[in-house]
């Protein structure tokens, strides 16, 4: 399966770890009937998405230091599109998930996410977001966002490096421009988007 | 000390006082505690530094560290408790020293202690339909994630319990009137001081008072710790404040080393304190940046936290981590310092005192800034003593609580600083307190760096680090305050019970002080000035 295109800011498909999940998404696109060689417009509006990706700040501990040093001069996520940090869901297209999230902030994080509009995408940054991380035996901690939300991004360590963040970014970054994006898939994965045959939110 | 002791003995002829080293101890039947408190309050104890629940298996308790603002070395433990299981009650001394209300609440969410006479018994953590108390011995799992919001009338359903004549009486009310207009601020914001829920009763554009709510990053630490070895809860310390991550740490390693008679290699001491210090010129660094930030200058935050890596290199050089440095261990370091470190320590300093005069520069004399900071948001210093807002915000209101110079721990009492004092308590004087303490923090690594000793880095622990039996208190100063670290261990390889004290909890309550009268514009700005962390809040 060729994955073509899927650079950025010249950075090759080449360079990049994890091609085969990509390549597996491409995949099972095209089987549920989605067309991934996408038309003209899509690649357009794909490439206008891609390159201005407006996160949400969910940052409620630890590793929300590191995603402002993501976003302060060193890491500078500016350059890829992202520095519109944006503090209502309704304007923003990624919610990144950064630090612990417990019971009592479980039921807020998916209003959140409910709020925001389509489509819309999800990250959770550090072991904490993705399955409860060294509180796992804690008694008032998720133990991973994935129990209430869907994710279409993981970003292991405790807290990941700015470097780490940055690559989520850009894996994000990519899966968004082999969508199509008049056809979204519902779910974030390759196995639910085919069996949902991709009848996505298209407004 | 010893009169102070026989005094209290004398005063309070039915409590039971022993004195060990620094420390007094009183137990008095839970009847009493309250007109004990007033003898101690009387005999200049001032200052509630932690209060602790316990569950004694057979008992529920509390233990008071009390001590007196004129001589913070001396630490005096009032413990009282009682049998009774189902429907435990104790006395509220919230009347007497302004952190005890928190303190009770969160108590009483822990253990299910009703404090009789407490105006606003309502859980603090976690939410109001959460079946059990965790940190008992005998609680049993059993709450699922909820995925409905919490009920406003939950939250203000305040509830106290008093005693008249023998017979309880319940009285609930709500914390807010029907006229009030309250305005929800959070726990997901744009300020850059974590997921507190602030929610505040506003006239016109005043505020009239705010109540916070906590528990949205509440982790469970200390009930983990209840079950965690001794080497890992080093882990959960630094993820405490993780600003001040090291420091925390630090807190715990000492604890740990003075209860098994260690005593780490003089090496260990210096670099812990260098770090230590880094630490806090980090964590000062962001502070100042998002209080900028929340002032609406982005320009100084980009700029601190530029600063800001300089201090994360060096970190990650000799410890591996950038933020999470996971360096202190019981008994010295993990490993040897890098080899450069003391390179590259020696030249930060003149490039960080060259940054802090262009911040001077950049905020410190800007009209605007200045005109936002100065007269709003004043702490006296009799709040900040009977509220515990200790750090650079008490010592902003002129309060001496610097650890570092009332009980010199690793090598601070080898070196010269200064503790930097102002008198105002206002949020100007907050602000500038930070930047001066980077200036005091680089003395201090300047006068250690090229004096650190050679040789051995730790000394060897057992495999299993077991403590002995007994209760043990550490008190360390980190960037927001005092930090302190309480264990009690029954000679196992995982404590009995941990309390961390945390600075910004009772920040949070100075918040709640000076709040009221000024601008709800204010409002995200005086919270910066106290810089509180909010994980550590909630632990
Ligand atoms: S993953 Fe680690 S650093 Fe991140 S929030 Fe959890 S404990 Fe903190």
């Amino acid at each position: 399966m060729e994955v073509k295109n899927i650079r950025i800011k010249n950075i090759p498909h080449e360079e990049f770890k994890d091609n085969e999940y990509l390549e597996k998404y491409v995949a099972q696109l095209r089987e549920g009937g989605v067309n991934v060689v996408v038309g003209a417009l899509s690649d357009l509006i794909n490439w206008g998405r891609s390159n201005s990706v407006w996160p949400l700040t969910f940052a409620t501990s630890c590793c929300g230091i590191e995603f402002m040093c993501v976003g302060a001069a060193r890491a500078d996520f500016a350059r890829f599109g992202w520095e519109v940090t944006r503090n209502s869901p309704r304007q923003a297209d990624v919610l990144m998930v950064f630090g612990t999230i417990v019971h009592k902030m479980a039921p807020v994080l998916k209003r959140l996410y409910e709020q925001m509009a389509e489509p819309k995408y999800v990250m959770a940054v550090g072991s904490c977001a993705i399955g409860g991380g060294p509180f796992k035996s804690s008694y008032h901690v998720v133990k991973g966002v994935e129990e209430i939300i869907p994710v279409d991004v993981y970003v292991p360590g405790c807290p990941p490096r700015p470097d780490a963040i940055l690559y989520g970014m850009l894996q994000l970054e990519r899966k968004i421009k082999v969508q199509n994006f008049f056809r979204l898939p519902a779910g974030p994965h390759p196995d639910e988007s085919s069996k949902t045959e991709g009848d996505g939110d298209n407004e | 000390m010893e009169t102070t002791s026989s005094r209290i003995a004398a005063a309070l002829d039915y409590a039971a006082v022993a004195v060990e080293g620094n420390t007094t101890t009183v137990a008095v039947p839970w009847e009493r505690a309250h007109e004990a408190g007033e003898a101690l309050r009387r005999e200049g104890y001032d200052y509630l530094i932690d209060m602790v629940g316990v569950d004694g298996g057979d008992t529920l308790g509390v233990t008071c560290y009390l001590s007196q603002s004129e001589n913070p070395a001396h630490v005096l433990k009032l413990k009282y408790s009682t049998t009774e299981r189902e429907r435990p009650r104790l006395t509220s001394l919230h009347d007497l020293w302004g952190t005890a209300n928190v303190y009770e609440r969160e108590i009483y969410d822990f253990f299910g202690i009703v404090f009789i006479g407490h105006p606003d018994m309502r859980r603090i953590f976690l939410r109001n339909d959460w079946k059990g108390y965790p940190l008992r011995k005998d609680y049993v799992e059993r709450n699922d994630v909820p995925l409905d919001n919490e009920r406003i009338d939950d939250m203000e359903r305040v509830c106290t319990v008093t005693l008249e004549m023998g017979q309880e009486r319940e009285a609930v009310s709500k914390l807010f009137g029907e006229e009030e207009y309250v305005v929800n601020f959070g726990p997901q914001h744009p300020a850059m001081h974590g997921v507190l829920h602030l929610r505040a009763s506003l006239d016109g554009e005043q505020i009239r008072s705010i109540d916070p709510v906590f528990g949205y990053i509440h982790r469970g630490m200390e009930k983990m710790c209840e079950s965690y070895t001794y080497p890992q809860i080093l882990h959960l310390a630094d993820r405490l404040d993780y600003l001040s991550g090291t420091m925390n740490r630090h807190a715990v390693c000492l604890l740990a080393e003075k209860a098994l008679g260690l005593e780490a290699p003089e090496k260990a001491h210096y670099v812990r304190t260098i770090l230590d210090e880094l630490t806090r010129i980090a964590s000062h660094l962001l502070g100042w940046g998002c209080m900028a930030m929340d002032m609406g200058a982005i320009t100084a935050f980009v700029y601190g936290m530029r600063d800001r890596e300089k201090v994360m290199d060096i970190f990650e050089e000799t410890a591996g981590g950038r933020l999470m440095a996971g360096y202190g261990v019981i008994g010295g370091l993990a490993q040897d310092i890098h080899p450069n470190f003391q390179k590259r320590v020696s030249e930060f300093i003149p490039y960080m005192r060259k940054m802090l005069r262009e911040h001077h520069l950049l905020f410190t004399g800007n009209p605007i800034a200045r005109g936002r900071m100065e007269g709003v948001g004043r702490l006296t210093l009799q709040q900040a003593v009977s509220l515990g807002v200790t750090g650079p915000s008490g010592r902003a209101s002129g309060w001496h609580n610097d650890m570092r110079k009332i009980e010199p721990y690793a090598a601070y009492g080898k070196v010269d600083f200064e503790e930097v004092m102002r008198s105002d308590g206002l949020t100007f004087d907050r602000y500038v307190i930070r930047l001066d303490e980077i200036e005091q923090s680089l003395r201090i690594i300047e006068q250690l760096v090229d004096n650190i000793p050679s040789g051995a880095w730790a000394v060897k622990t057992k495999p299993v680090v077991k403590l002995p039996e007994g209760e043990f208190f550490q008190r360390v100063e980190n960037a927001r305050g005092q930090f302190c670290v309480h264990v009690e261990s029954r000679g196992d390889k995982s404590p009995y019970r941990v309390k961390f004290r945390s600075p910004s909890l009772t920040l949070v309550g100075g918040l709640k002080a000076i709040a009221p009268g000024t601008k709800v514009a204010d409002l995200i700005m005086l919270g910066a000035s106290l810089d509180y962390v909010i994980p550590c809040i909630d632990r």
